[in-house]
């Protein structure tokens, strides 16, 4: 009885350690993120588009659908900031309601595809063995796959549409994840305090959920922002080469689709959507980099 | 190193058979029942039937799997359900300028990119390097598909100094290239300068200093050849982007290569087209990884070969 509750106190001890830790750590984040500028900017810029997807319906001069022949492919001016495209209709307020098919398709496809990774990449740095060998060899032949070609073979057998688009591009996050998330877990199980845990008498799921995973989130964190920079790219590239969000939806990768087409007459078509695609993955970046730094001092000399 | 080839020829064994088993998977997953999609729309009943029989589509999942693999071994992937004609036929006709274009772009990312990241590393925090550094950014922040059509708008249409679309000369090669190649460049360029600067700060290039040699012998004879190393391993990866890559790039520019083929194909629902594009970029990409890795190992005497 005595050697079980010194052993409590010992546990809870390490723990509390450990939490202090933490919370050391977060306080250097917030204020190495805070001293990094990239990092501000590109945070500011993450935000400013958040905050248009919700704003839309407000700032939208026109409605983003309405078809207007008579007022048809006009330049940027007062009325029509960036021009209106083929059918007459207000690129600015397209632009607008497109960000949240946009910023929507990225973060579901990350999440979808780092709770997958993440999972799988517990499992397999926890329990090791075969059941790692196994895990492993099959992110080896997701990551065979060069590029987005992953994302366009599952296209082609689940069919064109931007919920699907949502899917494979989360699939191929899917071995980034988990990687990186099964190499921190291999690291973390060895300490201490998780022996003290275990001899303590919890069970795997908590050991892995309660104790392991927050101690693990920095480079999900880090990989998760780079990798919606990287998801939103080839998202608006899917959706680009038609096999994503289909007309007349306003999704920037299909109006950019669209504004090919009049890349001669009307350049303005195509250029102010591949803008907005740019200044935000360029946001991402900026933001992931100083992240990295911040969260990683390795990487920082 | 005879031996350590053997190794990773070994260990991609199983990777192969995993992207076919995945690229098999992709006419399984198609909703419906396969030999009806096969026989094209408005088929007879007979005909479907007779479809099944033959590709044995009534057979266990597994032995279809297995005379799958058999059939890819041998060359046959099967037929295009557009005109019948054998798939490999029409990869053959494209696959060589898919190659064309990425051997230009890797030159362009690897040329472009080690230049950059050498003149931000020589005055790290001066202004070339933060001009650097920001187009860098910029390079890995701008979808190819976009910067492809601003290229085309302004040097093929603006200035006419280049020809629009095609696959024709060779002034049709640079601009696809230079959109292929240019988010590597960045990457390449950034590990490049994070490289060279770590390389700089070691003991050795100290000593080389204090022995004092002159400033581009260090560059170039000491800290480049090490700073290097990583560099290869980044290139290798940005190879497989790059593939994926040529599949907007071929659109944008009307490039009949095997990424256009593809896409061309799941719009039209070619299934076996599909099926055999993806897996031969998938091939070439592993055998490029391979290639990669063996290089890494000529470069970087360091690592013991066992």
């Amino acid at each position: 009885m005595t050697v079980n509750a010194s052993l409590v106190v010992d546990t809870a001890e390490l723990l509390l350690a450990r939490r202090q830790v933490r919370s050391e750590k977060r306080k250097a984040f917030f204020s190495a993120i805070g001293q990094n500028k990239a990092a501000v900017v590109g945070g500011i810029i993450i935000l400013l588009y958040i905050s248009m997807t919700f704003l839309a319906p407000i700032l939208a001069p026109y409605d983003p659908y309405e078809i207007n022949l008579k007022d048809k492919l006009q330049s940027p001016s007062v009325d029509h900031w960036m021009g209106t495209d083929d059918k007459g209709r207000d690129i600015l307020s397209r632009i607008l309601y497109g960000s949240r098919l946009s910023l929507g398709v990225g973060f579901s496809s990350v999440f979808f595809g780092a709770s997958i990774g993440i999972i799988l990449g517990l499992v397999a740095g926890y329990y090791g063995k075969w059941i790692d060998t196994i895990i492993s060899r099959c992110l080896d032949v997701m990551l065979a796959f060069p590029g987005i070609l992953l994302a366009l073979a599952i296209i082609s057998a689940l069919g064109p549409s931007l919920i699907n688009v949502t899917v494979a591009v989360g699939v191929f996050s899917i071995p980034l994840f988990a990687r990186i998330v099964r190499g921190s877990t291999m690291e973390v199980k060895q300490l201490e305090y998780i022996d003290a845990i275990r001899t303590l008498g919890a069970n795997d799921f908590i050991i892995i959920f309660r104790h392991i995973f927050p101690n693990i989130l920095s480079p999900i964190i880090v990989q998760g922002t780079m990798r919606l920079a990287t998801a939103i790219l080839s998202a608006a590239g899917l959706s680009f080469l038609g096999l994503g969000a289909q007309p007349p939806s306003p999704e920037w990768g299909a109006m950019l689709s669209s504004g090919r087409d009049f890349i001669f007459s009307a350049p303005y078509m195509a250029i102010f959507p591949g803008l907005m695609i740019s200044i935000l993955v360029l946001g991402f970046n900026l933001f992931g980099d100083g992240l990295r730094d911040a969260l990683d001092p390795r990487m920082k000399k | 190193m005879f031996l350590f080839i053997l190794k990773r020829l070994a260990q991609i064994v199983p990777v192969i058979l995993g992207v076919t088993l995945v690229v098999f998977l992709i006419m399984q997953m198609v909703p419906g029942d396969s030999a009806v999609i096969l026989a094209g729309e408005g088929a007879s009943k007979e005909t479907v039937e007779e479809l099944r029989e033959n590709l044995g589509l009534n057979k266990p999942l597994h032995e279809q799997y297995l005379s799958y693999i058999g059939n890819v071994f041998q060359g046959d992937f099967g037929n295009s359900l557009k005109n019948n004609q054998p798939v490999l036929d029409e990869i053959l006709i494209r696959l060589p300028i898919t190659m064309e274009l990425a051997f230009f772009s890797i030159l362009i990312t690897i040329v472009l990119g080690l230049i950059a990241g050498i003149i931000s590393a020589i005055r790290p925090y001066s202004f070339s390097d933060i001009g650097v550094m920001v187009v860098a950014l910029l390079g890995i922040s701008l979808p190819s598909f976009w910067l492809g059509l601003l290229l085309m708008y302004v040097f093929s249409i603006k200035l006419q100094w280049l020809p629009v679309a095609g696959w024709d000369s060779a002034a049709h090669i640079i601009l696809p290239a230079i959109t292929l190649g240019a988010g590597g460049a960045a990457i390449v360029a950034r590990m490049t300068r994070s490289s060279m600067l770590e390389v700089v700060g070691q003991d050795y290039v100290r000593t080389a200093r204090a022995k004092g040699l002159k400033e581009h012998v260090i560059i170039y004879k000491h800290a480049l050849r090490n700073a290097l190393i990583p560099v290869i391993t980044v290139v290798g990866l940005q190879f497989g982007s790059l593939l994926g890559g040529t599949v907007l790039v071929e659109s944008v520019f009307a490039i009949n290569g095997i990424g256009r083929m593809i896409v061309d194909a799941i719009r039209t629902r070619d299934i076996p087209m599909v099926q055999g594009g993806v897996l031969i970029a998938s091939l070439v990409f592993v055998f490029v990884n391979l290639l990669v890795d063996i290089m890494y190992r000529v470069f970087n005497k360091r690592i013991d070969l066992n």
